[in-house]
């Protein structure tokens, strides 16, 4: 079978994403372009008709994300017309599920090379914006026991018994190493600075990084959400009738141990093995393995333990063949279940900080945090890496990349 | 003969005059649908004829569809049912919808006729659908009137178009208690809540309506939904002011039906669906919900139950026959405590006059006094007015005087639970009394047949268990000793028909029936407790069967030293036979720890100082360690569901339920078992007999012979038979 690697990867800063946000001037199709174009810029692909399309993870697809955003950034940007563009949709993963898709389809001998990743300006469209009928289609709402991720979070936290501290501590030290590493220049190698048009930049930095975060700082926020389980509408309840081994749901989550809402945009060069040799350029790694899988859609982000287990065991691996591990923050209590459950060492995972200090551009991140464990992996001279995400309605993506 | 009446006045308006023979209720079927609609068809047609009015020739409008409808349209298409009710359904929306649109021009809404619905009293169900369609509604000032649609309460939903009108009349907020809850209202608050448009004196019902039509305007007639440019108010489900609610509405829904009413889920998914799309599709929508919802077992059982069979029970379905009639004109009540002054109130209500005695003039007082609180909660509801309060008051005679009980037709005696207390009661009461009085006792544990002996005439004894509090709970078990006689049956039944409540008639056995079926539900919930099951499971299964209460919280409503006075009233009744359970030491332990439940603010459950539940005593985990292999969800339902199901299947088989109706009407209403299910017996012809079966004998294996299959229910598989197949009234008319 063909192999598929990784020629590079890029990233924006992830922009606070809010109105004061500093990426929210720029549109999502200009972050993606700026991301297209800096990454075939940087790999001096004279001639990008060699794409053979552009993988776009892109969650709210309505608005200036919507009508296909992937073909708008390609032709936005300065790639040659004639390279596609196609949106996908897995929500919080789409940006990994892109990657996965253009290196399967790598494998499968559909092309040389494509660029994937994703985008997300949730200043800009903000999450929900798109409706969705899981949500709202008392038959689907019902037949899925819907509750919100905040609520799933909590149930995570409450079923294994994450205490609030235990949550809060976790996004203290997830702060911790997002400053070390932005201090050491961890990131430097794949964050590209947001520029205007006429060259003059934008914004450099992951804005919502804070130094200093502490126990009892993030001690002093509410719960996000008590009232919408305990009162109105009273998702508790619904939780209760999925989990009845649960006596009550302890709401532990808050602004401070859950992902920041945030904008930014990712891209990843993806290729066979004669398409780097034609560009002169050397694979940074090999994609091994991909998986994806459906778990229950009400404690819905779990999803990274059983496509962990899915991918160690396609690939007839064990969890101890992994040297770094990158599972997305989406809340604290999502990365406690995952270390717990695998018992990985501390040490190994989200070595830099993660969405809880940096933000969780939906459709970007997953393709982010890719580039981020590839980074780490080269720096520490590690071998294998993986990046898990949980995933909305109940899902779970991972990616096992190996150094060449 | 003809249910509507029609006539043109000189102003050419028509009035169709609802009016069904030989009923005192309007109730609708088919073929008055199709009358109806013909009518319409006639009012259209005539150039002399302007516009319409709808109206009863009754005190009321209309009580609703008749139910038997259901069945008949399940017919209609031979052996396709759903298709029979679709078509059914759709019948009558084109009888609706030709009211509504009366004649107008589809495109430009004009050239229609108006017609207004006059509506004299109460109007339910149907009965206030087709008001929905009309173009005005007027009502009455009667404030006796119930206006709404309670279809939901008997596991349906308004499906003749009153789910799409009221979800495009009003906001999904307001709409909800009158869909979601059945509420309904006085023409007053109706026409508050937007339900109606205008409220007259009763005489000027007719010529109000008649005037409105003859000066209404094209524009006047033409619903909002049926002009462009419409909005459901409150926002469609995906415009941004209307996500949210049907997010909440789902949620809500979800958690408050635990899942089990299939009647809530298929309307909101109605409202939902159909507020996407213009009217017509949505009724069309509305009507595959409502052909879905009819199809679902669970709403044949609970119409069944909660209407057709509570309906017979109280027009007396099991009375005696040849028994004349035996209304109550003055009882006396024994004991001013709790439940005796609950049942002077509850018969003072409706007018009968009653004596209440007590030891004392204090606790007679006492009596009166808590007669009186109820009352004044009452007023503060404005369920009650003052004129009313002293009206019911004025009917309680509060005394110790016996010579007071002269005159008395029935006596209810409802003294402490004391063989000894109630033979001296009975014995001094019975001097005061003819011989033609009834004597009953309210008891809920003693066997009637053993304190009959204390009577001068154990064939004019009889049982009477009330449910506490009485005036809430609309159950009345009553409990016929060895040689209780007809006229005392006939006697409670009328009675318990006069003060408004639903009986049930059982033979006299431990604990009658509904206690009989009960408490081994609690028991099994504290054996499961015993076993190491994580209690908050044992509690959230229960209520995810439907059940009011876990078996926990019940324990503690119940308060754990009667638990425990029973246990040992078992113990030394049975003797040697009496087998222990796991659940008596748990028991024991908090009766000994002094945590007698609810009452004292400790038991299974902890309580704050204002006696709210704050959550699952932390001891009882301590106590009995939580095993780390927790059963499923399943099996902790079947053997919850199981305890109550098979006791009445045994109360059934050993003659203490001489019909099976009685026991589904008695568990839904004496306990709250499982409402959907429409009663023990519905539940198990739902799941079939060989399911039953099966799930009995896995328990069995299991943990014990109290889950042995009942011969009855072997042999209702064996045969591929059902319980209302075998023994319901229409079994047992064909066997007659």
């Amino acid at each position: 079978m063909t192999e598929a690697y990784i020629y590079d990867a890029i990233r924006t800063p992830r922009g606070k994403g809010k109105k004061d946000g500093a990426l929210h001037e720029v549109t999502a199709v200009k972050l993606s372009a700026d991301v297209l174009n800096g990454i075939a810029d940087r790999n001096n692909l004279e001639d990008t008709s060699q794409i053979e399309d552009v993988i776009w993870g892109n969650v709210t697809q309505v608005g200036e994300q919507g009508a296909c955003l992937a073909r708008s950034a390609v032709l936005y940007s300065d790639l040659d017309e004639r390279v596609p563009g196609v949106s996908v949709n897995r929500f919080c993963a789409s940006g990994l599920e892109a990657v996965n898709m253009a290196a399967n389809q790598v494998r499968g001998g559909a092309g040389n090379a494509y660029i994937a990743g994703g985008v997300e300006s949730m200043s800009r469209v903000p999450m929900g914006m798109d409706g969705g009928a899981i949500a709202v289609d008392p038959y689907l709402a019902m037949k899925a026991y819907f509750v919100p991720q905040g609520i799933s979070s909590d149930i995570i936290a409450t079923k294994y018994g994450f205490s609030r501290d235990m949550c809060d501590e976790y996004a203290v030290e997830s702060h911790r190493r997002a400053v070390a590493a932005t201090a050491a220049g961890h990131f430097d190698k794949s964050r590209v600075a947001v520029n205007d048009q006429n060259g003059l930049e934008i914004s450099r930095v992951d804005e919502q990084i804070r130094e200093g975060t502490n126990m009892q700082g993030l001690g002093s926020l509410n719960p996000s959400f008590k009232a919408m389980g305990e009162v109105m509408p009273g998702f508790d309840a619904v939780a209760l009738m999925k989990y009845p081994e649960l006596e009550r749901i302890n709401h532990v989550h808050h602004a401070g141990n859950s992902s920041a809402i945030s904008d930014g945009a990712a891209a990843v060069l993806i290729g066979n093995k004669e398409f780097g040799e034609a560009n002169g350029l050397k694979p940074r790694a090999r994609i091994k393995s991909t998986a994806k899988i459906g778990t229950d859609p009400t404690i819905m982000l779990t999803g990274p333990v059983p496509v962990t287990e899915k991918i160690l065991a396609q690939t007839g691996m064990n969890i101890n063949d992994i040297d770094l591990f990158e599972v997305n923050e989406a809340f604290a209590s999502v990365v406690l279940r995952f270390q717990t459950y695998f018992n990985v060492d501390r040490d190994k995972l989200n070595v830099n900080g993660g969405a809880i200090a940096m933000g969780h551009p939906l459709g970007a991140t997953g393709a982010m945090i890719l580039g981020t464990l590839l980074d780490e992996m080269e720096r520490d001279d590690k071998e294998t890496g993986l990046a898990t995400l949980c995933i909305g309605s109940g899902m779970g993506a991972a990616t096992i990349i190996e150094r060449v | 003969m003809a249910d509507f009446q029609y006539d043109v006045d000189a102003d050419g308006i028509a009035t169709i005059t609802w009016d069904v023979p030989n009923k005192s209720m309007n109730v609708l079927n088919i073929e008055a649908s199709q009358e109806l609609e013909a009518l319409v068809d006639k009012v259209l047609a005539d150039d002399a004829v302007k516009g319409a009015v709808i109206t009863s020739g009754k005190a009321d409008f209309a009580g609703g569809m008749d139910l038997n409808v259901i069945a008949k349209m399940k017919e209609m298409a031979g052996d396709n049912p759903a298709k029979g009710l679709f078509d059914g359904i759709m019948g009558f929306h084109q009888m609706t919808r030709k009211i509504e649109r009366a004649g107008m021009d589809a495109k430009t809404n004009k050239g229609g006729k108006p017609i207004a619905a006059a509506l004299p009293g109460t109007a339910l169900g149907i009965g206030f659908e087709i008001p929905l369609a009309c173009h005005r509604i007027f009502a009455a000032d009667n404030p006796k009137a119930k206006i709404g649609l309670p279809e939901i309460l008997v596991g349906i939903f308004p499906g003749a178009g009153g789910t799409t009108r009221i979800s495009r009349k009003l906001d999904m907020m307001t709409g909800s208690p009158v869909l979601m809850n059945g509420k309904l209202s006085d023409p007053q608050a109706a026409k508050r809540l937007g339900l109606i448009d205008e409220v007259v004196p009763a005489d000027e019902l007719l010529s109000s309506a008649k005037e409105w039509v003859k000066n209404a305007t094209d524009a006047d007639i033409v619903k909002p939904w049926d002009q462009k440019g419409f909005k459901m108010p409150g926002g469609a489900p995906y415009h941004p002011a209307g996500f949210m609610n049907y997010v909440g509405a789902s949620a809500m829904i979800h958690g408050k039906t635990q899942g089990v009413y299939p009647a809530a889920r298929a309307m909101l998914s109605a409202i939902y669906e159909g507020a996407q799309v213009p009217f017509d599709t949505a009724i069309k929508i509305e009507a595959r919900w409502f052909t879905n919802v009819l199809m679902n077992p669970s709403s044949s059982a609970m119409i069944k139950t909660i209407f057709t069979n509570k309906t017979a029970l109280e027009k007396g379905a099991v009375r005696p026959e040849g028994v004349a009639d035996m209304s109550v004109k003055k009882v006396g009540v024994m004991g001013a405590g709790m439940m005796g002054a609950g049942i002077a109130f509850v018969s003072a209500k409706v007018g009968i006059d009653v004596v209440l005695v007590d030891r004392d003039q204090e606790a007679c007082d006492r009596g009166l006094a808590s007669v009186t609180d109820i009352l004044d909660q009452g007023i503060k509801r404005k369920k009650v007015t003052e004129e009313k309060k002293a009206e019911i008051l004025s009917h309680i005679n509060a005394t110790p005087d016996y010579d007071a009980l002269k005159g008395c037709d029935l006596i209810v005696e409802a003294v402490f639970e004391d063989p000894a207390i109630k033979a001296t009661v009975t014995k001094a009461v019975e001097e005061q009394l003819e011989p033609s009085a009834i004597f009953a006792t309210n008891t809920s544990t003693l066997p009637i047949t053993e304190l009959a002996k204390a009577s001068r005439d154990d064939t004019r004894f009889i049982g009477i268990h009330f449910f506490s509090p009485v005036h809430k709970m609309n159950l009345v078990e009553i409990i016929k000793g060895a040689n209780t006689g007809p006229e005392a049956v006939a006697k409670a039944l009328d009675f318990v028909r006069q003060i408004k409540k639903t009986p049930i008639v059982v033979n006299d056995e431990r604990f009658f029936y509904a206690n009989r079926c009960i408490l081994p539900y609690v028991n099994e919930g504290i054996t499961m407790l015993a076993e190491g099951v994580e209690p908050a499971l044992i509690e959230n299964a229960a209520k995810l069967l439907g059940m009011p209460l876990g078996p926990l919280q019940l324990a503690d409503e119940v308060s754990i030293d009667l638990s425990v006075k029973i246990v040992k009233a078992t113990q030394a009744a049975l003797g040697d036979d009496y087998k222990g359970t796991n659940a008596e030491e748990i028991l024991f332990k908090l009766f000994d720890e002094d945590r007698m439940g609810r009452k004292n603010g400790a038991g299974f459950y902890a309580y704050d100082e204002k006696g709210k539940r704050t959550g699952i005593w932390e001891g009882l985990r301590e106590n009995w360690p939580v095993s780390d292999e927790q059963p499923d969800l399943a099996q902790v339902q079947h053997r919850l569901a199981m305890q109550q199901v098979l006791e009445a299947v045994r109360s059934f088989e050993d003659g203490v339920l001489e019909d099976i109706r009685e026991g589904d009407v008695g568990a839904i209403l004496g306990w709250g078992f499982m409402p959907w299910s429409g009663g023990p017996f519905s539940w198990l012809d739902i799941i079939g007999a060989d399911k039953a079966v099966e799930i009995c004998d896995d328990l069995t294996e299991k943990f014990g012979e109290r889950f042995t299959t009942p011969a009855l229910l072997r042999e209702l598989s064996k045969n591929g038979e059902t319980f209302y197949g075998r023994f319901g009234p229409e079994a047992k008319a064909d066997a007659a």
